[in-house]
């Protein structure tokens, strides 16, 4: 098959099809329903519904352009800034549908915290980096409840021992990668329920990767994850179920060693086989 | 003969030049192959002959002015060689015109060249000014002592004209002048740098793209008003909404005033503060507001701790350059400050800037060496320096500002 082929083909699959494979989990966190995403006329997203459940890695692949950040964004409404992004759709956090219009996102994005795709430190102090977060929510009643959650937090995202003596330095002075685990740490900081992230290895070395990898797993024991991610083999490593993405559509879910074993839908398969990307 | 004419026969024959090298390149071109295409060969036919007739001419022209005013008489002789030049010339590079003939090189570096002695122009054109200016200056130090001036508290300029002549004097001391430079700079800027900074913010953070669209023009619009036309609102509206404001709560204002011509001047340079604040926070990368929005910062915490600290350096250094303008204007302080040199901090009294004296100093008829013109060359000396430290100050700010997000 050739690729025009392979792209009439998929059009006309797209177009036709419900997601493969099984949404729902037993005990979800995040409940999202019959999501659209529009920039202006674009559709973006395209009727997706998913769950998502407490203490899972859910790893979202899919070529580039699908939507996978679109989709992201809306779980902490970070679509907002976007001024031609219109979302429809109901998504629940907790039993609260966050997509309305009465919601706060200043507690919203506390719950769902974000790590973005280039490491992205404020031009502050590493300790003010992480005190940021908790600062502006009112976390801590004085400066040694604040030490604390900053150590933690530190601690948690494996940088504490790296940072110890220099906590006052910039945080634009650390390498790539421990600056994304600053920014993991700034997020945890504010005891987020889930953390979004989006692409947080592009722009890490390979072993600057492994150590951010090797986190993702730990923070699983008390963070609901949602990884987006161009690298399959990451997919592979850190994720329990894996949604695949394409043209804005959900195509198919499922544990993640079954989607990179057994396919079901063939736009899966080419994906995972390496047929376009 | 006139020299017009000469150079007219001369402009005439280079465009016939460029078409008989194009010509005979067209020719050569149907056998082989050319190193360049033949507008090229035509180019340097023409630029060659009639460079070489032109200076010439110059040349020629130069002598007759300085040197030898004869040579007015021999004008036709003048034409006859230079047609001559001309023709020798282009004999020797049409002959030169070949397949290989690396024309493109040569009217490349032709233009590298006649670029080269534009930009030089400006730059020795400024330095013959500041250089004229430091030795103007010089001669005014010589009778004026340069500590007076700079450390005097008074400033009254009138020298006598006869040596016989009673009364004034004259006092050169600049201190009142920047005293009031300053006072009027000062107010400006409480007035630009908030509010311009503040429209910056709104506009780059906060109004939707067609408000955008719509108010970012009309600001530039503000800053293409003429300085005459804010003087005069300043002198017609503002300074008598003062004193009527002032005589309200009864103060004492001048007719003319420090804060009639620095709210002006404020509002002149809004625009300025804000389009180059604009430019400086829009270069803080979204990136960095999205990792502040992310941990669920509101917009207006969001702008206070993360992007004006980040825009920082970059808002100074364009505050320094607005502060520069205000001290160089001079339009708005002419009509609006008032002439007087009082030494005051009061803003409701008038005073007299630099730039106002200077003025003052060079109109009307004056000689030229009496140290009250000389004065003038004195203070745009000072001025000159201050500006340009500020400016250099402000560049070198803003400059390692964008470095630091590329
Ligand atoms: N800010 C935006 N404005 C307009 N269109 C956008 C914007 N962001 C993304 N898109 C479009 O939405 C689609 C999905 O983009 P995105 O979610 O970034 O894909 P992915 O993250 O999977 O590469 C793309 O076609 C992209 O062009
Ligand atoms: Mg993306």
């Amino acid at each position: 098959m050739n690729n025009d082929d392979l792209i009439k083909e998929t059009e006309f699959q797209i177009n036709n099809s419900e997601t493969v494979g099984n949404i729902h989990v037993e005990d979800p966190r995040i409940i999202v329903k019959n999501i659209n995403v529009r920039y202006g006329e674009k559709l973006a997203i395209n009727n997706v519904s998913i769950d998502i459940g407490k203490n899972e890695v859910l790893a979202m692949i899919g070529p580039s352009g699908c939507g996978k950040s679109t989709f992201l964004r809306c779980l902490n409404r970070m679509n907002d800034t976007i001024e031609s992004c219109v979302v429809d759709g109901e998504l629940y956090l907790d039993n609260e549908n966050i997509l309305d219009e009465k919601t706060d996102v200043v507690p919203l994005r506390a719950k769902v915290g974000m790590v973005f795709q280039k490491p992205n430190p404020f031009p502050k102090s590493i300790y003010e980096n992480v005190a940021y977060g908790p600062k502006i929510h009112g976390l801590a009643k004085n400066k040694i409840e604040l030490d604390e959650i900053v150590f933690n937090s530190l601690e948690k995202a494996g940088l504490f021992n790296e940072v110890k003596d220099r906590l006052d330095a910039p945080g634009t002075s650390l390498s790539g990668g421990q600056q994304q685990r600053l920014c993991i740490a700034r997020t945890i900081a504010v005891s987020p329920e889930v953390i979004l992230m989006d692409e947080p290895c592009s722009a890490l070395d390979p072993i600057a990767t492994a150590k951010v990898e090797e986190l993702i797993y730990e923070l699983k024991e008390n963070f609901t994850i949602v990884i987006v991610t161009h690298a399959m083999q990451q997919a592979a490593r850190v994720s329990q179920r894996t949604a695949y993405f394409h043209l804005g559509n959900l195509v198919e879910v499922g544990p993640t060693q079954k989607i990179f074993t057994t396919p079901q839908h063939k736009l899966t398969e080419s994906y995972i086989t390496g047929r376009f990307g | 003969m006139n020299i017009t004419i000469i150079l007219i026969i001369i402009g005439l024959l280079g465009i016939s030049a460029y078409y008989t090298g194009l010509r005979k390149s067209l020719t050569l071109r149907e056998d082989k192959l050319l190193h360049s295409t033949p507008i090229y060969h035509g180019a340097i036919l023409a630029i060659n002959s009639s460079l070489a007739s032109i200076l010439l001419v110059i040349v020629w022209v130069l002598f007759e002015k300085n040197i030898f005013p004869e040579l007015l008489a021999f004008r036709n002789i003048l034409f006859i060689i230079s047609i001559f030049i001309f023709f020798l010339t282009a004999f020797f590079t049409f002959k030169k015109i070949k397949n290989k003939f690396k024309a493109r090189d040569k009217v490349e570096k032709i233009i590298e060249l006649f670029l080269l002695v534009c930009s030089s122009l400006a730059i020795l054109i400024t330095v013959g000014i500041f250089l004229s200016v430091i030795f103007e200056s010089n001669r005014f130090f010589e009778s004026i002592p340069l500590t007076e001036f700079l450390f005097g508290t008074h400033w009254s300029p009138q020298m006598p004209i006869r040596e016989d002549q009673a009364g004034s004097t004259g006092a050169f001391g600049a201190v009142p002048l920047f005293t009031g430079t300053f006072l009027i700079a000062f107010i400006a800027m409480c007035i630009a740098g908030p509010i311009g900074l503040m429209s910056a913010i709104f506009l780059s953070e906060y109004a939707s793209k067609s408000v955008r669209d719509i108010v970012k023009p009309l600001t530039e619009i503000l800053a293409g008003i003429p300085t005459v036309v804010y003087g005069f609102f300043a002198v017609i509206v503002v300074a008598p909404f003062i004193r009527n404001t002032g005589n309200y709560f009864g103060i004492e204002v001048a007719s003319e005033s420090a804060l009639a011509a620095g709210l002006v001047m404020g509002v002149m340079i809004i625009p300025f503060v804000s389009s180059i604040s604009d430019d400086v926070i829009n270069a803080v990368p979204q990136n960095l507001k999205n990792g502040s929005l992310g941990v669920g910062a509101t917009k207006s915490e969001t702008i206070k701790l993360v992007i004006i600290p980040a825009a920082l350096p970059g808002i100074i250094g364009g505050l320094l350059l607005a502060v520069s303008r205000a001290i160089g204007e001079t339009m708005i302080v002419v009509m609006a400050a008032g002439m007087s040199a009082n030494l005051t901090a009061n803003p409701f009294e008038a005073v007299t800037t630099v730039t106002v004296q200077i003025v003052v100093l060079l109109v009307g008829d004056q000689e030229f060496d009496s140290p009250k013109t000389l004065a003038a060359f004195a203070l745009g000396l000072v001025l000159f320096i201050m500006t340009l430290i500020l400016n250099y100050i402000a560049l070198h700010i803003v400059r390692k500002y964008r470095e630091q997000y590329e």
